[in-house]
């Protein structure tokens, strides 16, 4: 192999109180993928916000070409040809790609910005990648799809002359159509002799993408792999243990109860002719590409952009709601797929952000320590039955992983005890340990006799946890499938294509 | 509620910041005034000194005590100064120096306040226009409406009946000798501002939807019905603070003016997030009364009004400045 495009030895870095890194070593060679692996707080970003010079290293030594360098701005390292490509884009939604990828840097024509030649050079670039006609330099980037806006970032990188990018867990946001043109672009640039970090905990990608496995735990590297190890052996690395049981067991036919929601026939703007049931004790899952209607389908449920058409039936009677305020009162709970925008009061304490509901729903001048529906002791109690994991309830909720987050919104339905209980993308952004967690309360509710509605976009989540599949396509639901279905088949329905790759 | 230190090792730094600080540093702040101002005129410990002091700040602090149920709920109520003025030009104007209706012109300027207040909300709430706004425009509306009222020269007295509440001082009380009216309206007010806002279910969700109103009301936040309360409260505290100052001052088309600022600082050095999501009762009263301190003090000094302003101006700054920091200490993980 020829010498490393970058090397990092024996990196500490410590915040107030936490010691982030402990003599953590990591190389990149041109040419090749090398995922990193880790739950999160493990150390991934810190060890890259340091290599992208957003962090100064404690000890340890920073080698890119053979030279040690020491970054002090994010420039310097941008400079020296690391790109970092963060899973929040830092791309100008209302500029063009154009100007986009040359910000900052545009060419000029005596004096003034030579647009010709920018969009020439950015039709170049994004060539590189077949993706020429598909993005025209001159469209705004707000109005291009997740998948698109990430070309651009990458695009921006190539043009830069990159010779190490970062991508951090970049298929987050993408559905898995996306995800293949993304790894399509991962091996154009190794074709290139860009060296590539990947982050991700996703052991497929890892499987498909990778020459070298690290895996960081608690700061330290808890594993190093020059070739792609099984899987098994990576979780087991990250997690420090074996997960057996990882997703709950499914439903058995008597836990099985009467049917909680009847749909029949619904649709607005988004859905057309939607017909199904949920019943009481059972988790059904739902699948479908990006945009298909899923949410879309949750949110009318949910009041929130309601039905325009057809029927709901709650328990057997009307539940055809028109704001969330009413479907919950009728006993719907949804919890949101972007929690923060959606579902926290960052700056309210884990108590009042799992009381919040009761609250709404009791009178504004009641009690605020003592609803009908619970009382803050309860929620404490109810929050650390959950294993809530925080310093204390009455701290802020942001200060806590998403995992914690995430059961903090989960106790706030459960106080109201729901008949449904929609779960939208429930283990986004959370890592593995607390995934297992939120599957096997999924369970716990069902067997309660709570009707589970889960939209999701990682299909092994949807296969591992549901009892039943619904696939949705162009605001149709497409296909129902039991458990045991394919990932393949379940493909093959939400892209409504013949021959998709499995 | 400390559980689990084993195992835990992802983030410990991350569980000790964010808690709220135990006790606000206004307090401190107004003590160390209330002790500057003793130094400079040590008449300030008889009771005549301090409660003529707390007679003064209480239009403020009552003003303070309501804008912080709109500031906490994500907005800004510019109108608060307009409802003084129109409190106590209307005021003058309906009794038309005619002691005995007093009683029912109280009440006729607390239903202005309250058609103000729900105006206000609905404004923002409906129409979408951002509540700065909506509030300046009510803020010139009101002033234009009390000027024409008027007709810029308003006429009469407020009679004593109606000025009971701002100027007299109950006499004969032990230790303190007496208690201005308008002090124990301040006691009032605030006691039940302060229950509504940090016992009740309305200041949880005021909270939460200044914090986040999205994720209010995909939790079942009733959005509108929230923000009209804030909305009147603030209204109903302008129009209490300006029967009080309708005690003090005379009739003047310009009683009001500068108010809304003044209230908004109060909040802001009491620890009010501006956007929303945070602030106490008690810190913007304690905002009020530091602030009401530092005027007096500059008064001792011997200061000019304009000099006055520019303290207010960059005090304010300061106390943003100041709060950004101290969050963005707290919230670094």
């Amino acid at each position: 192999m020829s010498n490393p495009a970058i090397e990092m030895r024996g990196i500490t870095k410590s915040f107030p109180g936490v010691k982030a890194l402990k003599s953590v070593s990591f190389s990149a060679y041109p040419g090749e993928v090398h995922a990193l692996a880790g739950e999160n707080g493990a150390g991934k970003s810190t060890l890259m916000k340091i290599l992208s010079g957003v962090y100064r290293l404690d000890g340890g030594a920073v080698v890119v070409s053979g030279e040690e360098r020491h970054f002090t701005h994010p420039l310097e390292a941008i400079r020296a040809g690391i790109a970092v490509i963060y899973q929040e884009f830092s791309l100008l939604p209302e500029r063009t790609v154009a100007q986009n990828i040359f910000l900052g840097r545009e060419p000029t024509r005596f004096g003034l910005i030579d647009h010709k030649a920018m969009n020439a050079e950015a039709r170049r670039v994004l060539a590189l990648f077949g993706s020429a006609h598909r993005i025209e330099p001159d469209t705004v980037v707000a109005d291009l799809d997740v998948a698109s806006q990430q070309l651009v970032e990458i695009a921006k990188a190539v043009s830069l002359d990159a010779k190490v990018i970062v991508m951090d867990e970049p298929t987050a946001a993408l559905n898995e159509a996306e995800c293949e043109v993304l790894f399509g672009l991962v091996d154009t640039l190794k074709k290139r002799n860009v060296a590539i970090i990947y982050i991700t905990h996703r052991m497929r990608e890892i499987t498909r993408l990778a020459d070298r496995v690290t895996v960081l735990k608690d700061g330290e590297t808890a594993a190093s792999f020059d070739h792609v190890p099984e899987p098994d052996t990576i979780v087991r690395a990250m997690v420090g243990r074996d997960i057996g049981d990882f997703y709950a067991a499914p439903a058995t036919p008597q836990e099985i109860g009467d049917v909680v929601l009847s749909v029949r026939h619904a649709g607005n703007d988004r859905l057309k002719d939607i017909s199904f049931e949920l019943s009481a004790g059972e988790i059904v899952g739902f699948a479908g590409l990006q945009g298909a209607g899923r949410v879309a389908l949750a949110q009318a449920i949910f009041g929130f952009l309601p039905f325009t058409e057809g029927e709901v039936l709650l328990a057997g009677n009307p539940a055809l709601f028109t704001n969330p305020r009413d479907a919950i009162r009728a006993g719907i709970g949804l919890l949101p797929g972007d929690r923060k925008a959606e579902a926290l009061v960052l700056m309210q304490s884990v108590a009042d952000n799992g009381l919040l509901t009761a609250r709404a729903l009791s009178g504004l001048a009641g009690r605020a320590d003592a609803t009908p529906f619970t009382s803050a002791e309860e929620m404490n109690k109810l929050l650390h039955d959950l294993d809530v994991r925080a310093g204390s309830f009455s701290q802020e909720i942001k200060a806590l992983s998403g995992g914690n987050q995430q059961k903090a919104i989960v106790a706030r339905w459960l106080a109201l005890a729901p008949r449904l209980l929609i779960f939208i993308e429930p283990t986004r952004g959370i890592d593995v340990n607390a995934k297992a967690g939120i599957y096997h309360l999924m369970r716990d509710l069902a067997r309660k006799g709570t009707a589970i509605m889960m939209v999701s976009s990682d299909l092994p989540e949807v296969l591992g946890a549901a009892d039943r599949i619904l696939v949705m396509r162009a605001g149709e639901l497409v296909a129902a499938f039991p458990r045991g279905v394919s990932e393949a088949d379940v493909m093959l329905a939400a892209t409504g294509e013949e021959a998709v790759a499995a | 509620m400390i559980q689990e230190t084993v195992g835990s090792a992802k983030a410990p730094g991350a569980t000790n910041s964010g808690r709220l600080p135990k006790i606000n540093p206004v307090f401190f702040v107004l003590a160390a005034l209330l002790v500057a101002i003793t130094l400079s005129n040590p008449n300030f410990v008889e009771p005549t000194g301090y409660m003529n002091f707390l007679k003064r700040a209480a239009p403020l602090a009552i003003l303070a005590a309501g804008q912080i149920y709109v500031i906490v709920s994500g907005g800004f109520d510019l109108s608060v100064g307009s409802v003084i003025t129109l409190t106590v030009v209307g005021s003058s104007m309906l009794l038309n120096n005619n002691a005995d209706a007093t009683w029912w012109v109280i009440p006729v300027m607390y239903a202005v306040g309250l058609a103000v207040g729900v105006v206000n909300a609905l404004v923002v709430s409906y129409l979408r226009v951002p509540s700065l706004i909506a509030t300046l425009g009510m803020m010139i509306t009101l002033n234009g409406a009390a000027f024409m009222w008027s007709s810029g020269s308003p006429r009469g007295y407020l009679p004593d009946t109606f000025r009971f509440f701002g100027r007299v001082n109950i006499q004969g009380i032990p230790l303190i000798q007496f208690l201005p009216v308008a002090l124990l309206v301040l006691v009032v007010v605030g006691l039940c501002l302060f229950w509504l806002m940090h016992r009740t279910n309305l200041g949880r969700l005021l909270h939460a939807i200044g914090d986040n109103p999205r994720a209010a009301q995909m939790s079942g936040v009733p959005l509108e019905r929230v923000r009209i309360i804030a909305f009147v409260v603030s209204s109903l505290s302008a129009v209490t603070a300006g029967i009080l100052l309708g005690g003090f001052a005379g009739v003047s088309t310009d009683v009001g003016v500068g108010y809304e600022l003044q209230a908004i600082t109060a909040c802001v050095i009491g620890g009010a997030q501006l956007l929303g999501g945070r602030g106490s009762v008690p810190a913007s009263i304690a905002g009020a009364l530091t602030l009401t301190a530092i005027f007096t003090l500059l008064n001792f000094i011997g200061l000019p009004k304009p000099v006055r302003d520019v303290v207010q101006g960059v005090i304010l700054i300061v106390a943003v400045v100041l709060a950004t920091y101290r969050r963005n200490r707290a919230g670094r993980t």
